[in-house]
């Protein structure tokens, strides 16, 4: 009975609205423009923060990342003076750090080179990673293929793979068993790691690591074959550098122990360093960081939906105020045979409700087709969530509803012997 | 079931369905005052047909609107089916309108957007029918009033005629104690006139209360009692004993 009246009053509302089929739309358009971009922007945005995230993530949120940072000032000076430059992490710097910070769980070192991998005839830029077995845990990666660096393999020539190095040098055989040469020297593959942590999109905090293209030898060995100095020829000129350890993956035994951890390895690395020729990296403060970002973002987008959406809804106030003048006669007739007040307000009330949900409708079209294009386009991730699209339609149906009302009483308000006689 | 609502033969005033007295209507301009009906107190019994008659200003549509549920009196009583409404609220009216009243305007006032069925359905969907019953209802009254090729088509795609045939099914729909016409024939041709006269005859020949307003002497000759108003005053009230149409 009830949902009969509401069906008959939706259809009727429709029917008015079709007599006006331009300026119906027209009056949509606003509705329909705040929803999708909405919709559009929020995708956007959770595209983004979920990348960065499994970036922040794929660091570790219990690790602490240290990393040799060559000092600033140092840098103009060594073109000219050609001379081995000394910087960076120590092995002491590691050991003091295991001492003294109880809540340190490990140390996975690092020495970093970058050189070319060659198997027979072909030949790939790599990233050589020499460490210690540790670090496959402590980055959460796996093997496709083999295992990995094992204790008993230190200073012996073997390495592990990634997966562009392997889809590359061996695209049919099994690379299982074969040498590569790195330099002079010839190692043998014990390992493939599996795909992932591959190359991340542009503009996120972290910087990006492509472990597809490392090739990772055990610690001992690269010092063994590489020597201490690491000499670096760029555009011409040569570098020589000598860095203990390139980086450091400090494991932490408990998330909630990580930030007064860190606050005492820096503590450690500024007594022990007089420039600042490292960087301490927490992904759980970039995560921290990442989601004030993201909440700031959401404010901003959030102001943006709700000016839209209001211009949207003064548009269709507007429309409807028209509206109520152009058809005070049907409202009069309608009072004379029979309509209450309540009537007349439920019929403008559910004529707005209408015009606002199909802006909200194709709205949500738009708002999901947008995302899939820039995907396609701009290859940004977006992500629409069930929650964007709830929520933006829930807010066009309350415009509707808002706006709705004034014109929908003033229209009940008229006095219907003078409705009748209008015109 | 709507008689009975409106309190029935037995409440009603000496018999009347639609009473009032010393009845006024007083519009307050600027500095004066314009008494559009003064004191005016009159009883129509149910079944009759009552035309009322009078110069421009006088009062008429005054005095329908208010016996039609539309407007309050100033001062005075009315009594429709024998309780006084004179007092009631704006929803009580409606209530008023919707199960008691049919309505009749010169201008045939139908909703452009909707067919003849819609249009006859109006009353009924606010008496709250279902959709079905409602329906079935529009289509008889449809063909009561000669209109059964046209009930899809828009009042636009309607002749005067027509469109005021459309009206007086409406006014039936809700089958009402009185039937309320302005100047029904004021906008057509006299041929067309006649037709729709005729139709109104019919239903007073079924028994249906009916209060007409018009300026045509011959259109009141149909009735059975002419009221003549003069500035808000009835100063003549007739019973037509040779009417052509008389109650069987
Ligand atoms: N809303 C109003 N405000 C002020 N005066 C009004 C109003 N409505 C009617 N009047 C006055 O009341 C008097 C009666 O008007 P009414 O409309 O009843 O006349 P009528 O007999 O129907 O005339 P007509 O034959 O031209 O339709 C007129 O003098 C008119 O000016
Ligand atoms: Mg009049």
């Amino acid at each position: 009975m009830w949902l009969h009246r509401v069906l008959r009053t939706v259809r009727l509302g429709s029917k008015s609205l079709m007599l006006h089929k331009l300026r119906s739309s027209l009056t949509v358009l606003g509705i329909v423009f705040g929803v999708s971009s909405v919709i559009a922007m929020l995708s956007i945005g959770e595209g983004a923060r979920w990348e960065q995230e499994q970036e922040i993530k794929r660091l570790g949120s219990d690790n602490i990342i240290l990393r040799s940072v060559k000092p600033p000032e140092d840098r103009s000076m060594n073109v000219a003076n050609e001379q081995v430059i000394e910087y960076g992490l120590k092995y002491d710097d590691l050991a003091q750090i295991r001492q003294t910070v109880p809540t340190v769980r490990g140390g996975v070192p690092a020495r970093i080179t970058r050189q070319e991998a060659r198997f027979g005839e072909t030949a790939i830029d790599a990233r050589i990673v020499g460490t210690s077995p540790e670090f496959l845990k402590a980055v959460n990666a796996s093997l496709d293929a083999g295992r990995f660096l094992a204790p008993l393999d230190d200073e012996e020539p073997v390495c592990v793979i990634g997966a562009t190095i392997k889809g590359k040098l061996f695209p049919v055989e099994d690379p299982l068993g074969r040498d590569i040469q790195i330099g002079m020297d010839f190692f043998r593959i014990i390992g493939v790691m599996s795909v992932g942590g591959g190359a991340t999109g542009a503009g996120s905090g972290v910087a990006a690591e492509d472990r597809n293209r490392d090739v990772y030898l055990p610690l001992g060995t690269m010092i063994n074959t590489q020597g201490d100095v690491l000499i670096r020829r760029s555009s011409g000129s040569m570098e020589a550098e000598r860095v203990e350890l390139h980086q450091v993956i400090v494991n932490v035994s408990d998330v909630a122990q990580v930030e007064p951890s860190a606050n005492s390895i820096r503590h450690i690395l500024s007594r022990n360093h007089a420039k600042q020729d490292y960087e301490v990296v927490v992904p759980l403060e970039l995560l921290r960081q990442a989601e004030r970002t993201q909440r700031i973002f959401q404010i901003v987008l959030g102001s943006i939906a709700a000016i839209s959406l209001l211009v949207g809804g003064i548009g269709i106030m507007n429309i409807m105020l028209a509206s109520v003048t152009e058809r005070t006669r049907e409202i009069g007739i309608r009072r004379a045979l029979g309509a209450r007040r309540q009537d007349i307000v439920v019929q403008f009330l559910v004529e707005t409700i209408v015009l606002s949900t199909s802006g909200g409708l194709f709205g949500l079209f738009l708002g999901i087709s947008i995302p899939l294009l820039v995907q396609h386009m701009a290859g940004m991730r977006t992500i629409v969530t069930l929650t964007s699209l709830l929520l933006s339609f829930c807010i066009s149906v309350s415009v509707g509803l808002i706006f709705g009302i004034y014109p929908a009483r003033r229209a009940a308000a008229l006095d219907p012997i003078e409705a009748l006689r209008h015109e | 079931m709507t008689r009975a609502a409106a309190g029935g033969g037995a409440g009603s005033r000496n018999g009347a369905i639609v009473s009032i007295e010393r009845l006024s209507k007083i519009y307050r301009l600027g500095g004066g005052e314009v008494r559009a009906l003064d004191a005016v107190s009159l009883a129509i019994p149910e079944g009759e047909f009552v035309a009322i008659m009078g110069a421009s200003g006088s009062g008429k549509s005054t005095l329908l609107n208010i016996l039609g549920c539309l407007d309050r009196p100033t001062e005075g009583a009315y009594y429709l089916g024998g309780e006084d409404v004179s007092k009631l609220g704006d929803n009580a009216l409606s209530m008023r309108r919707c199960r008691f009243l049919g309505f009749v305007f010169q201008s045939y006032n139908l909703i452009p957007q909707l067919t003849v069925l819609e249009n006859i359905e109006i009353p009924l969907f606010y008496q709250g029918l279902l959709p079905r019953a409602c329906r079935e209802r529009s289509r008889v009254l449809a063909e009561r009033v000669g209109l059964a090729d046209r009930l899809d088509h828009r009042p636009t795609e309607l002749s005067g005629g027509q469109q005021q045939r459309v009206a007086v099914a409406r006014a039936l729909a809700n089958d009402p104690l009185v039937i309320l016409a302005d100047e029904p024939t004021g906008n057509l041709d006299s041929r067309t006139g006649e037709e729709i006269m005729d139709l109104i005859l019919g239903l007073h020949r079924q028994g249906k209360t009916i209060i007409l307003v018009t300026h045509d002497a011959k259109v009141a000759t149909h009735a059975q009692r002419i009221i003549r108003l003069a500035d808000g005053i009835i100063i003549a009230d007739e019973r037509r004993e040779e009417g052509p149409d008389v109650v069987a």
